[in-house]
């Protein structure tokens, strides 16, 4: 007898489980509240988050603005610092030698410890700026410099024989070695300027014109606006999820045709 | 008597030793004549790879001498590894032309050498397909079309068909000497199998550790050569003096 078994498209399969599962818990998470009708104050329900984001929309969205510009500003500073600082590590030894040392120290200091010095040195902005350039820095730099330094070595020889300059080195073949492993660091880092803007601006508490999205939930939590505090915190994770199916987009994009991770995305 | 003429690569008790302290190499000798091919046979460790190494420049010998019948510069030399060691990132195209735009040409000028190249090994319509696409007798064809697309003076071949299946090894062995044949590029070949090196080789240089020559083979057959050479007794016979060779070098025999 034949058989012939019916397959979901590819989009299904790929994004259905996800959509479900979060579709699941958030009906759960819905049918709890009401049946046990748990008071806002205490659990809001999903549908009252999403109405709050709806009614409250003048002051999270133009908040959500501020984190944004803290985050993309970052981590603009971090992919062009991390890279920078990358390259010159493997082009010069003692570079390495003697500023990777600042990096480690930079990155194992926990970021809300640094944030209150910070803001004593330096203008609220620029601050918040520095606290979330600061985590999504290590990340980009210390898997750019790996990925520069992981060229495959028969091509590095192969280079060689070719006469070709140091510069025609980084340029043809350690740059496009390290594009995954910066990717990858891109990924991680794109996360993080996110988290270092949010904890630098619980730390600054800038309220007013600039205030960001941390700020927003401090002040409902002063005033047990529980509701409004779940939605800034939804509008915080959609951010971060954004911001990883972009980079992951982008990755996908640039490695698609040659790189093994990609090819794996694919599937 | 012909007249001698001087070999391109003269290795005179040459010596290596790495940083680590492995010797490689002690008291080597080996000439490499114009337009032969010459294969390197031994076991493992015994210097094969570090002698393409030194003819290339990638490394200098420790001691003896290491003398060349040309300039080393960009087109001298041709390697291909034991892996076809392409840019993954990049087109067969772009990997065929990197050698020219290393040297500073544009890519449009430089089109046709390429293509050229591809064609020569049956790579002509996969200019730009991308490494990950291809089977693996190919990619060895595009890093091969690399190698020569400066129609270098010394070809180096460091076990290039190792990782390849028989069928696949079989067919590129035919084409190897039917480009060398065309193009009478001097062709130094690593292997470690007996029969490759018979059917391939113009001489065998069989070695022991530390590069010490066990014997030196010259595989007198007509060219080109097929399948009757491959199932010849000439063939046969060859194979059994290599394979007695290879023997006493790895029983360090050196008599």
């Amino acid at each position: 007898m034949k058989t012939s078994a019916v397959r979901p498209p590819r989009w299904a399969a790929r994004y259905g489980p996800p959509v479900l599962a979060f579709a699941a818990v958030l009906t759960g998470w819905e049918a709890y509240v009401r049946a046990m009708n748990v008071p806002a104050y205490i659990l809001p329900s999903p549908s009252l988050v999403l109405e709050t984001l709806f009614t409250d929309r003048a002051t999270l969205f133009p908040a959500l603005l501020v984190t944004l510009k803290t985050t993309f500003d970052a981590l603009a500073a971090a992919i062009i610092g991390g890279v920078g600082l990358a390259i010159l590590f493997t082009q010069w030894k003692w570079v390495e030698r003697s500023f990777l040392p600042f990096a480690i120290v930079l990155q194992v200091t926990p970021i809300v410890a640094i944030a209150p010095l910070l803001l004593i040195y330096l203008e609220a902005p620029v601050a918040m700026l520095v606290c979330a350039f600061l985590v999504a820095f290590f990340p980009i730099l210390s898997n750019t410099a790996l990925g520069l330094a992981s060229a495959d070595p028969n091509l590095v020889d192969l280079f060689k024989l070719y006469r070709a300059t140091r510069w025609q080195t980084l340029l043809h073949l350690r740059l496009a070695s390290a594009l995954p492993y910066f990717l990858g660091g891109l990924r991680i880092g794109g996360g993080l300027a996110l988290i270092g803007a949010i904890v630098a601006e619980l730390a600054a508490g800038n309220a007013g014109k600039g205030a960001g999205l941390a700020f927003r939930i401090s002040e409902a939590g002063y005033r047990l606006n529980i509701p409004r505090m779940f939605a800034a915190l939804a509008l915080i994770s959609l951010t971060g999820i954004a911001i990883f199916a972009a980079l992951s987009a982008l990755s996908s994009y640039l490695l698609g045709r040659w790189h093994d991770s990609a090819a794996g995305l694919e599937r | 008597m012909p007249p001698m003429t001087r070999p391109l690569v003269s290795f005179q008790n040459a010596g290596k030793i790495y940083n680590n302290g492995t010797v490689a190499l002690a008291g080597f000798d080996l000439d490499v004549r114009g337009s032969e091919f010459l294969t390197l046979l031994g076991p493992s460790g015994c210097g094969k790879s570090t002698i393409l190494r030194l003819i290339a420049g990638l490394d200098n010998v420790s001691s003896g001498t290491l003398a060349r019948g040309f300039a080393l510069d960009h087109a001298s030399i041709g390697f291909v590894f034991q892996d076809p060691t392409l840019m993954p990132w990049a087109s067969v195209f772009d990997n065929v032309f990197l050698p020219l735009r290393l040297r500073g040409f544009a890519r449009n000028k430089a089109s046709p050498a390429v293509d050229d190249a591809l064609a020569l090994v049956g790579l002509a319509s996969s200019g730009r397909a991308f490494p990950r696409e291809l089977s693996g007798g190919m990619r060895m064809r595009a890093s091969i079309a690399r190698a020569l697309v400066l129609r270098p003076l010394v070809l180096l071949m460091d076990e290039p068909f190792a990782a390849l299946d028989e069928i696949t090894r079989f067919k590129l062995n035919d084409d190897l000497l039917a480009l060398q044949g065309e193009l009478g590029t001097t062709i130094v070949f690593v292997t470690h199998s007996v029969f490759e090196s018979v059917y391939l080789s113009t001489r065998i240089a069989v070695m022991a550790a530390r590069g010490r020559a066990v014997a030196e083979i010259a595989i007198d057959a007509p060219s080109p050569r097929g399948m009757d050479f491959r199932t010849s007794s000439v063939y046969a016979h060859y194979c059994a003096q290599v394979s007695r060779a290879l023997q006493r070098a790895m029983d360090g025999d050196l008599t």
